[in-house]
């Protein structure tokens, strides 16, 4: 998974004093008697990029629409600005809304589209003319102005969108699946143009999708969803290699789970015996962790290595390879432990048709670092 | 293709002559020099300065015309308010039952409708001595009752297939409500006021179950008209008439295609 955004050392989220743009308080929505948001409180700050995962069903959109001012919570404020906007309607709110089906006028051409948000400000025309013209030279869409939305590729459709949600130039940008209809190559293209328009325009995005890589890529934070609560906010390095919860390390990327109970837990490294891997596991961890606790282990397919001859050692396990993923770049093997058990692991692939060191029904002697691994009690 | 397919070009050709048939011969006869609507006699356009003459036919053909067009523009208002609170007021309280009362003229025999309109002008006339006897206006009143059904019908399936996060996106975007509705949501379901405006007015204009139970003395419709006199014996101005009215219909929807022709190319090409 590659990062567009560089690793910034600007991190909002870290200073506890400054007001945050987006203040979510305790929120809950209800349709019926299901709980699609479920008592949510989120801190969004001043230019970030911020993300809202997780799988369909989990509650982002209707988070989304609550701040757009589509849905009026059943409970909870939010607060833009350290202003109360729970109960404004949406066209008073300083934030626009980028849809999931981009909502092109389609009585209207791109221009026209364009403008239109401008002119309900009763702007003068030379002044929408001259924003128009700026934010179409933005998304590179000045040459399509007179095309009516049904003459445009699903490419330059999002671009109008984009151009149209830009053009009032708001406080926040919602973005609702910006990139959901768009083919892969467009799709990894696209990533980085938005988040350079973001950095060069400073504002703040909030952006809902259900697609893992897209988020890691583009987000200065991300908020893992699911069934309507918040799993975990973090920086999407630390949510991959520090995942909170086992939901979490699964839903991003994958991850092996073994689960077992703590023996020791001295100087930051904890013992923990698990029957489902053989071994004892020794991992990093610094909150305090009591004897006999039950806990689960999580790593990365990715950072286990392959070691000539199986050890007594922590971390050490040992199968019989059950299948083989060639994927090009990687390759994923698929190991059956003697507890029963599988694992996975990955292994660039270096070599060209190499004679494969490692093949079907081959036992193996897996490792890995007690640093590279996390503990996880919830 | 014709070669490929003498059998499937019969069949259309059938299908069409089934159509059109009907209407050429009416044309043909409009120029008919004989009085028998049935028998040729000769070309001659006769007819055509008779129906100019014939004052209680265009009278009744004038009137028929303006009670369609008021019937229908009323209908389209009506009728997309109803297709409005229809699609967008769901989960509301009396919705479904309200679905269903609207759309009732639909399969309710005319004979019913006409003679239950009757028979509650004659009412209210009683009661609040409005309307005051019968004649245009409870001819239009009739009219708007039963295609307002049918407008609500169109508009309202072009609502439901509306994305209804394009009005959202206005109101995202700084339109207040009524500025979405009048700026968005009216010219995205025009082409169904448009149709459902054109239905309503040859509803209208058709009718002669119900125009003949509510209307009075001195208000009579073209169908009454046609209906009476056929009963008489078809006059061929009766032919000359249709023929104008289908040459008027024809010219316009050949303007309108036109037009809309034109404009889709400029648009092409402007970009």
């Amino acid at each position: 998974m590659t990062q567009i955004r560089p690793a910034s050392s600007e991190q909002p989220w870290a200073a506890p004093e400054e007001e945050p743009i987006v203040r979510i308080d305790k929120v809950t929505k209800t349709f019926g008697s299901t709980y699609a948001v479920d008592e949510i409180s989120l801190n969004i700050h001043r230019g970030e990029f911020f993300s809202l995962l997780g799988a369909s069903g989990c509650g982002k959109t209707t988070l989304l629409r609550m701040l757009g001012g589509f849905e009026t919570p059943t409970s909870g404020r939010i607060y833009i600005d350290g202003q109360d906007v729970t109960d404004v309607p949406p066209y008073l709110r300083p934030i626009n809304m980028m849809f999931q089906s981009y909502a092109l006028f389609p009585h209207m051409n791109v221009a026209q589209n364009i403008a239109f948000g401008l002119k309900q400000e009763r702007m003068p025309s030379a002044l929408i003319r001259e924003r128009v013209a700026e934010v179409m030279a933005l998304v590179q869409i000045e040459k399509l102005a007179t095309r009516k939305p049904h003459q445009l590729s699903g490419g330059q459709r999002q671009r109008v969108a984009l151009a149209r949600a830009l053009a009032k130039q708001p406080k926040i940008l919602l973005l609702d699946e910006p990139l959901g209809a768009l083919d892969k190559k467009l799709r990894e293209h696209t990533q980085f143009e938005l988040v350079n328009i973001q950095e060069r325009l400073g504002i703040t995005f909030i952006i809902v999708t259900h697609d893992q890589e897209e988020a890691m890529t583009m987000s200065s934070r991300i908020a893992l969803m699911h069934d309507g609560r918040i799993e975990q906010v973090d920086a999407p390095r630390r949510m991959y290699e520090f995942p909170a919860t086992r939901y979490a390390a699964s839903f991003i990327g994958s991850v092996n789970l073994f689960n077992g109970h703590v023996m020791s837990h001295d100087n930051d490294m904890v013992l923990i015996h698990s029957d489902e891997a053989g071994s004892d596991l020794l991992v990093h961890h610094s909150q305090p962790l009591n004897p006999g606790m039950e806990v689960t282990v999580a790593i990365r397919p990715e950072k286990i290595a392959v070691r000539d001859h199986h050890s007594e050692d922590p971390n050490s396990i040992h199968g019989v390879i059950q299948e083989i993923a060639y994927l090009g770049d990687v390759s994923i093997y698929h190991v059956e432990l003697p507890s029963g058990k599988r694992v996975q692991f990955t292994q660039s692939n270096v070599l060209a048709l190499a004679e494969q060191p490692l093949t079907w029904g081959q036992e193996v002697a897996l490792t890995w670092n007690a640093y590279s691994c996390g503990v996880l009690t919830q | 293709m014709l070669k490929r397919y003498p059998l499937l070009f019969a069949l259309l050709f059938l299908g069409y002559a089934f159509l059109y048939l009907p209407i050429f011969s009416l044309i043909i006869y409009s120029f008919n020099e004989s009085r028998l609507v049935t028998v040729w006699g000769g070309f001659s356009t006769k007819w055509y300065g008779e129906l100019i003459n014939n004052g209680p036919l265009l009278d009744a053909a004038w009137l028929s015309i303006k009670i369609a067009a008021l019937n229908a523009s009323i209908a389209v208002v009506l009728g997309t308010l109803a297709a409005l609170t229809l699609v967008r007021l769901r989960g509301i309280r009396g919705h479904k039952s309200l679905g269903v009362m609207v759309t009732a003229p639909l399969v309710m025999p005319e004979i019913i409708i006409g003679l239950s309109l009757l028979l509650l002008f004659v009412a209210m006339e009683d009661l609040i001595g409005w309307p005051a006897g019968r004649g245009q206006t409870t001819i239009l009143l009739a009219h708007v009752t039963f295609s307002m059904a049918y407008v609500t019908v169109i508009v309202q399936s072009r609502l439901a297939h509306m994305d209804t996060s394009i009005e959202e996106a206005a109101l995202d975007l700084g339109a207040r409500p009524v500025k979405v509705f009048f700026a968005i949501t009216l010219p995205m379901i025009a082409p169904a006021l448009a149709a459902g405006w054109l239905l309503a007015f040859t509803l209208s204009m058709d009718d002669l179950v119900i125009a003949s139970f509510v209307s009075g003395p001195g208000s009579t419709t073209l169908p009454m008209v046609v209906y009476s006199s056929v009963r008489l014996g078809v006059s061929p101005q009766i032919n000359a008439l249709a023929t104008i009215i289908i040459a008027v219909v024809s010219t316009a929807v050949l303007i309108a295609g036109v037009t809309m022709y034109r404009k889709e190319l400029k648009a092409q090409r402007k970009s």
